[in-house]
């Protein structure tokens, strides 16, 4: 287990490889799909300094409201590949150094991790109890009302969140190794049985 | 309200089952491996503090089976007021969005959100069965017309086996893998579809009375498992937890296999209310899911 404290450095995330565990502690923002959506549409300054040299985290907690307290009770991530279209001009444009999610992501993204020494880091979809028990504390919130719990910006002090580097800063990708492989294996299952050629 | 509670933050007992099997025969020390341990300490923990075990908690999909007597708009109005009151305790999440303008409902409420139906039974209890289904999953979920050329899939067995593994294969780990296929073959686009998500309310332990399409099942959860997708899509040996198929008649000129693809938080959960007050709970549909013969 790799301890990755926030915010970090080109330097760090270039050392890591694909298969390597991670633990995360610091602040992170939550960002989906309306979220991405805006930071490339109209490039709003105050994103800034919430994701330079941080981790974007693909999620749309469930949280509860005590006054102005918040409590995060569901925080597992959501599936990346919607921020596809956009992940790269965010990390180009706001420096940021981690993205975390699920389900992995494409080219462009992997393109711009490369780039600019990024790595994206895979949570264990559905783990939303577990997540949340890493969260030390919701520091603020951004576009609560505009966008909906879901899609707001949440900004979260993480303890020791547990994750895999599925993407790095090398190129490699463990999701192009799987879809390879797999690929290999549906088409020796489908080779093997009787089946008519088409013309 | 406790129907909500339940669905939301415990999983059914046969789908942990199938979870701990799946550990067991993952390599230790790899990444699948921890996986399937972090999904069961989530499965733990949630029960445990009474939280969701995913934080999407989905599309809320109901079915309930009424006595002539019992009004189906009081019900209605039962079901959606237990929603609101089920998000407003954060046991639900708000996730009503209107497709229009894009914005949340705030209460979960929406344009038949939650979407229940009704049949009438000739028993006096009301039975209510209710699955959860998260979007990450419902957006791997596919439909395919056969005859199928890309995948050579004709229009037999042989042709749905293909088309299914095709859609585990363009599903990787991105529907929160290990998942449960729910599988409708024939009808239309909508009633095809409609019986592979109605196959997720079946327990993974039952056997299709079908003898052919408890052989299919059999055997594609087999293949599929050999893709090596594995837990996340982290590469491994447990990629799905079961495959359910229901049948439905078509007409001549189409044949479509619809798959429903849900994720490891598989949360079904029904009720008994029996005319005294008297509640039963459990994990399948009640009754069974159609779909196959019986």
């Amino acid at each position: 287990m790799i301890r990755i404290e926030l915010p970090t450095t080109e330097g760090a995330m270039r050392k890591l490889t694909i298969g390597d565990e991670v633990s995360i502690c610091g602040t992170l923002i939550t960002a989906r799909d309306a979220a991405h959506k805006m930071m490339v549409e109209t490039w709003p300054a105050f994103i800034d300094p919430l994701i330079r040299d941080g981790a974007i985290y693909h999620c749309g907690p469930l949280s509860r409201r005590r006054g102005n307290d918040w409590t995060i009770l569901s925080a597992g991530p959501t599936t990346s590949a919607r921020e596809e279209p956009y992940e790269a001009a965010v990390i180009a444009r706001y420096g940021a150094r981690m993205i975390i999610g699920k389900g992995g992501m494409s080219a462009s993204t992997l393109q711009a991790l490369k780039r600019h020494g990024a790595v994206y880091v895979h949570a264990i979809g559905g783990a939303s109890s577990v997540i949340a028990r890493r969260i030390v504390q919701v520091k603020n919130v951004y576009l609560l009302n505009e966008l909906g719990p879901p899609e707001a910006l949440w900004e979260l002090e993480v303890n020791d969140m547990e994750g895999i580097v599925t993407m790095d800063a090398a190129g490699g990708s463990l999701h192009d190794i799987v879809r390879k492989q797999s690929a290999r294996r549906l088409r020796r299952l489908l080779e093997s049985s009787p089946h008519f050629e088409g013309a | 309200m406790e129907l909500l509670q339940r669905a939301s933050s415990e999983l059914p007992i046969d789908v942990r089952e199938a979870i701990v099997r799946g550990l067991s025969i993952e390599q230790t020390g790899t990444a699948a491996s921890r996986a399937l341990q972090t999904i069961l300490d989530n499965v733990d923990l949630s029960q445990q503090q009474g939280t969701p075990l995913c934080q999407d908690t989905g599309a809320n999909i109901w079915h309930v089976h009424h006595p002539q007597a019992v009004s189906t708009p009081a019900l209605t109005r039962d079901i959606r007021a237990a929603t609101a009151e089920a998000c407003r305790r954060s046991i639900l999440r708000r996730n009503a969005v209107d497709a229009v303008t894009g914005r949340n409902s705030g209460n979960n409420l929406g344009v038949d959100f939650p979407f229940i139906t009704f049949s009438q039974w000739k028993q006096k209890s009301i039975a209510a069965s209710v699955m959860l289904k998260g979007g990450g999953c419902e957006n791997v979920s596919a439909q395919y017309a056969l005859p199928d050329e890309r995948l050579h899939a004709g229009r037999d067995l042989e042709g749905v086996r293909r088309v299914v593994l095709d859609a585990v294969y363009s599903a990787g780990g991105r529907g929160c893998a290990p998942g449960i296929l729910g599988v409708g073959i024939g009808g239309d686009r909508v009633t095809g579809m409609m019986t592979a998500k109605n196959q997720l309310f079946r327990l993974l332990t039952d056997t299709n009375p079908v003898a052919s399409l408890a052989a299919l099942e059999e055997r594609i959860l087999t293949e599929a498992n050999d893709l090596g997708i594995g837990p996340m899509g982290f590469g491994g040996r447990t990629t799905l937890l079961g495959v359910k198929i229901g049948a439905l008649h078509r007409v001549p000129a189409s044949m479509f296999v619809s798959i429903s693809y849900m994720c490891w938080a598989c949360r079904r959960c029904s009720v008994i209310i029996h005319p005294d007050g008297r509640t039963v709970f459990g994990n399948r549909a009640i009754p069974p899911a159609r779909g196959h013969r019986s």
